[in-house]
């Protein structure tokens, strides 16, 4: 084969961590995952890449999810924080993170999202902040609840956090849940389920860490994010 | 531990992503008054031909001279009701076929769908070695139509008998 070829792989065959497009369990997924092979591009032909997301900085307000608004949000006050790799474990500086969750009754502000659970005055759910020089984030929030959905009958979420990550390259791009750790829906979450290893889904799972834990003030939750989809040495089936 | 830390996965953007994500606009890469200022415009379609009405299409391209600019070269849409997007921006310059780089998120996808915009009747397209590979509808797929008035008409076909030709991530 030669080193232009353009080679044919089936979905989730790709040799990335990544869970597959099709997974039936996740209902959503059934007629809006592609069912041909997808088209694998050798390296020489990467796409045109670079840590660019618009010119629009983050203020450093909008890290803080519980102080945009005149009063505080009901919940429980949480510190998420942790770092941005790449590949190799190096630190990914100045990288973009965005968050969207639920309020802590479980509910979003958004106009599709309808559950009779309560909004609250004082909270949205979304942040925005870049990594520092040795590739730590840091958000204030609170705690998100779970909450229900229609995929099947009583499916409810798992609390989650959605992040949104730009690294330096296109391959880097990367949009994921973090987790709390120990939370008994995780095993009845096609979502989370669709990650077949469990090595993999506990990657998303963030730790209690009471170093970042303020006394009197905050539990803090420890998620680090490793940019690029492969691992360095694949994990074995 | 010790080596490196493995890779996080992908989990879906989820149905609710529009306020944390699509806030500002980041549909004019240019202002429409900008020289060569083109609109690339279309619908994301399910496997029922139904519009995606909660799916957000991303761009990445080199400017008009086949550089980045400023910054220059990232767009992102929510899709509309309909499952519209559209973006305002200029052709990409520089050597070989000019083309956008496409990812797509939206409910059900549990990973970003990747693809690519070639422009119609350039004559670089005939060289590109992905359009060559391909052949009848799936080269068509990723080739934008001409729809007159500086606008390229692109749909997202996520399944089905037109289904879009994706790039492995």
């Amino acid at each position: 084969m030669s080193e232009s070829a353009i080679r044919r792989i089936a979905d989730g065959e790709e040799g990335t961590v990544h869970p597959p497009y099709l997974h039936p369990d996740y209902r959503s997924t059934r007629l809006r995952a592609p069912l041909r092979p997808l088209i694998m591009l050798p390296e020489s032909m990467h796409d045109p890449s670079g840590p660019v997301y618009g010119d629009d900085p983050p203020a450093a307000t909008d890290s803080d999810l519980t102080a945009q608004h005149d009063g505080e949000p009901l919940g429980e006050r949480i510190i998420v924080t942790g770092r941005v790799l790449d590949g190799t474990g190096g630190p990914v500086p100045g990288a973009l993170i965005e968050i969207w969750q639920a309020n802590a009754a479980g509910r979003y502000v958004h106009e599709r999202d309808q559950h009779p659970a309560p909004l609250d005055p004082n909270f949205t759910g979304a942040g925005r902040c870049l990594t520092d020089a040795e590739g730590t984030y840091r958000f204030t929030s609170v705690k998100p609840g779970a909450y229900p959905w229609r995929n099947h009958q009583n499916a409810w979420r798992p609390a989650h956090i959605h992040l949104s990550i730009f690294g330096r390259a296109f391959t880097d791009r990367l949009v994921t849940q973090m987790y709390f750790p120990g939370d008994p829906l995780f095993a009845a979450d096609p979502i989370f389920q669709s990650i077949r290893d469990e090595r993999l889904r506990e990657r998303l799972v963030s730790r209690l860490d009471w170093d970042t834990t303020t006394p009197e003030w905050a539990l803090g939750y420890r998620f680090d994010i490793v940019l690029g989809g492969r691992d360095a040495t694949p994990v074995e089936a | 531990m010790s080596g490196a830390a493995g890779a996080t996965p992908s989990q879906t953007v989820g149905p609710f992503f529009s306020f944390g994500l699509c806030v500002a606009d980041q549909r004019h890469l240019v202002g429409p008054g900008h020289p060569g200022a083109i609109r690339i415009e279309g619908v994301v379609l399910d496997g029922a031909r139904e519009p995606v009405f909660d799916a957000m299409v991303e761009v990445w391209q080199l400017d008009e001279h086949g550089g980045r600019g400023d910054g220059f070269g990232f767009g992102r849409c929510g899709t509309d009701a309909e499952g519209r997007y559209a973006f305002v921006t200029v052709k990409p310059g520089g050597p070989g076929a000019p083309f956008v780089a496409v990812l797509v998120f939206a409910r059900g996808l549990l990973k970003p769908l990747r693809t690519r915009m070639y422009f119609p009747g350039e004559p670089g397209n005939d060289g590109d070695p992905l359009l060559a590979a391909l052949a009848g509808r799936e080269r068509e797929s990723l080739i934008g139509v001409d729809r007159g008035g500086g606008v390229i008409g692109f749909d997202v076909h996520l399944q089905g008998d037109r289904q879009t030709a994706f790039l492995a991530l």
